[in-house]
């Protein structure tokens, strides 16, 4: 058996069990939560090199054969956002070591980080569809605990928000995983699959399709269901921001890639081009927000908005390079948007404030942390040889090939005034007059500046070893195009 | 019995739908505990509906019913139950800390403060 495959789920979940007992003890949660994060990065390694060598890896939980039990599925997409997550965990544990203050720690602050990572690691690896509503729930559970951890009043205000929302989606994901069950009567994404294309998708279907449409799109933040997101992940502490940022909506995207390049893709006429149509949409309102903002957690905020819509576009295409350039740019995104965040979190912390014409001069004081910025900056527009460039490529030469030149045009416009939000942060930030902070001192910025320095470096190696990675994405690519190699490896025919 | 059923569904969402509409937190959270009712009963239905059968296969299968609706609404159920008592957690230190249970006063400025 391949228990491998289950093992970065288990981790973090024990780890969290664990640390529930220490919760006074502050050292030793600082200590376990390191290692387990350090250990997660190496089995997810160790699983990306097996599914290199093996192909699609599946575990069938307790021995029950393939339609009927659950099966946990390890594709080469699944393992590299895996790897990916763990990294972003790693890099936020340290950065919260010296930020997010003892009064959060003592209150189960790691536990519930470790619960969330076992939510997006588990939706990444299952393969079966109830199971990944239930991974979504273990990562929404954790999300309204650290969306809430600290009681202030702004986060109050926002996790009454965020919850009915999300509540609110997951009863519409229950009713479509209802209807899908009865329609198809299996629960198997493989087995969904198979029957799917035996019937050849008809009407019913595509409407179901567009329901669990609906339902990730709430989770992903897809115009016009993103309009949560902008106020909930303004409110909690900049760690959580990052944490939320980087995976939570990342997630609902890989199950709109899943389900739409796995079970909906034979109405493309319909499904692929309202997603299409949807991602562009997106685009355009995230890039009027990143543009339109004078606070610089409001900008980097609506830049995932961003994101979300070039993946969906990415996904819409349904062509090699388009789903690879989805792909690239999901690993790309996840990585830069947490470095993003940690380092306006800096910023935020020296000058006491994130709005961007109350601050100014920051260069001066904090050189690496600046330039660290610039390099994310201009990573996130894209600019050769950095990590956004491959991705963005990628993507274009998909729209020219499936001849969405809207999307094309959209794409490329939103990456300038992309690079506009950024440069404003990092003119209006780091350049200028010095002003005198008060609590400036306090913060101890060449520490906090090393998580998010280690995820530049890693965006760094993304864009320089592309020509290295890209087997690994092109693996992951093709059961999106193929499904059928998804399908064998899972029931083992 | 599956036409009863979709109706008692209906009026449980339509419930749900205006009380998630009114200002009052309590009743938003008593309407996503409809609206996750109707989506259990949902499945229920979807799964199948057959009286006077077990949900288990023997060795000389009669009629059964599915079993695998009943394990996904137990499952939503205590899924369910979990969401809905945090969320009341939640609304009641909002309440003690703002002072107020009217969403309109919860709507948060611009700015954010």
């Amino acid at each position: 058996m391949n228990n491998l495959v289950f093992l970065p789920v288990l981790l973090p979940l024990l780890t969290g069990i664990i640390l529930i007992f220490f919760s006074k003890y502050i050292k030793i949660q600082r200590f376990l939560s390191l290692v387990s994060s350090s250990l997660g990065i190496i089995l997810s390694c160790l699983l990306i090199g097996k599914v290199h060598d093996q192909g699609i890896l599946a575990l069938q939980v307790g021995s029950w054969e393939a339609p009927f039990g659950i099966s946990i599925v390890a594709d080469m997409l699944s393992s590299l956002l895996v790897l990916t997550t763990n990294i972003i965990g790693f890099a936020v544990l340290i950065y919260s070591f010296y930020s997010i203050g003892t009064g959060r720690e003592k209150f189960y602050y790691y536990s519930f980080v470790q619960f969330l990572l076992v939510g997006v690691n588990g939706a990444f690896l299952t393969g079966d569809i109830f199971n990944l509503f239930v991974f979504f729930e273990v990562m929404l559970m954790s999300s309204y605990v650290l969306l809430v951890l600290g009681g202030t009043k702004a986060q109050l205000r926002e996790s009454l928000k965020y919850i009915l929302v999300n509540v609110i989606s997951s009863a519409l994901f229950v009713i479509s995983v209802a209807y899908l069950y009865s329609v198809v009567g299996t629960l198997n994404m493989a087995d969904i699959s198979r029957r799917i294309a035996e019937s050849g998708q008809p009407g019913i279907i595509t409407v179901i399709a567009v329901s669990f449409l609906i339902v990730f799109g709430l989770k992903g933040a897809i115009f016009p269901l993103f309009y949560w997101l902008p106020g909930s992940y303004y409110a909690p502490p900049i760690p959580v921001i990052a944490l939320f940022g980087a995976l939570l909506t990342k997630v609902g995207v890989y199950a709109i890639l899943r389900t739409f390049t796995l079970l909906f893709y034979h109405d493309q006429q319909y499904t692929h081009e309202l997603l299409g149509i949807l991602a562009i949409f997106t685009i355009i309102v995230g890039t009027i927000g990143a543009v339109g903002y004078w606070d610089i957690k409001k900008i980097i905020i609506y830049n995932i908005v961003i994101a979300v819509g070039m993946i969906t576009f990415g996904i819409s295409l349904m062509n090699e390079q388009g789903l690879s350039g989805a792909i690239y740019y999901t690993i790309h995104d996840m990585i830069i948007k947490a470095a993003l965040f940690l380092l306006v979190g800096i910023m935020a912390m020296i000058t006491g404030t994130s709005d961007l014409r109350k601050m100014g001069g920051l260069i001066q004081a904090y050189p690496y942390a600046a330039w660290t910025f610039f390099i994310a900056a201009i990573s996130l527009a894209g600019i050769p040889p950095f990590s956004g460039f491959a991705g963005k490529l990628l993507l274009l030469e998909g729209a020219v090939e499936g001849e969405a030149y809207v999307g094309f045009a959209v794409i490329l416009i939103s990456s300038l005034l992309m690079l506009y939000s950024v440069m404003k942060i990092f003119i209006n930030g780091f350049w200028g007059k010095p002003r005198a902070y008060k609590d400036a001192d306090l913060v101890p910025v060449s520490r906090l500046a090393v998580p998010a320095a280690l995820l530049v470096i890693v965006s760094i190696a993304l864009g320089l070893g592309t020509e290295a990675i890209y087997p690994y994405i092109s693996q992951a690519m093709e059961p999106l195009i193929d499904p059928a190699i998804y399908i064998n490896a899972v029931l083992k025919e | 019995m599956e036409i009863v059923m979709a109706v008692v569904i209906g009026i449980l969402f339509m419930s749900a739908t205006y009380l998630m509409l009114s200002k009052s937190i309590l009743r938003i959270i008593i309407g996503t505990g409809l609206l996750s009712h109707g989506a259990h009963l949902l499945i229920l239905t979807m799964g199948g509906l057959k009286r006077g059968s077990v949900p288990l296969l023997g060795e000389s299968a009669g009629p059964y019913v599915d079993p695998l609706p009943q394990a996904l609404i137990l499952t939503a159920i205590v899924i369910s139950f979990g969401v809905t008592s945090l969320f009341l957690v939640v609304a009641y230190r909002t309440y003690q800390e703002l002072g107020t249970d009217n969403m309109d006063k919860l709507r948060g400025k611009e700015s954010n403060e």
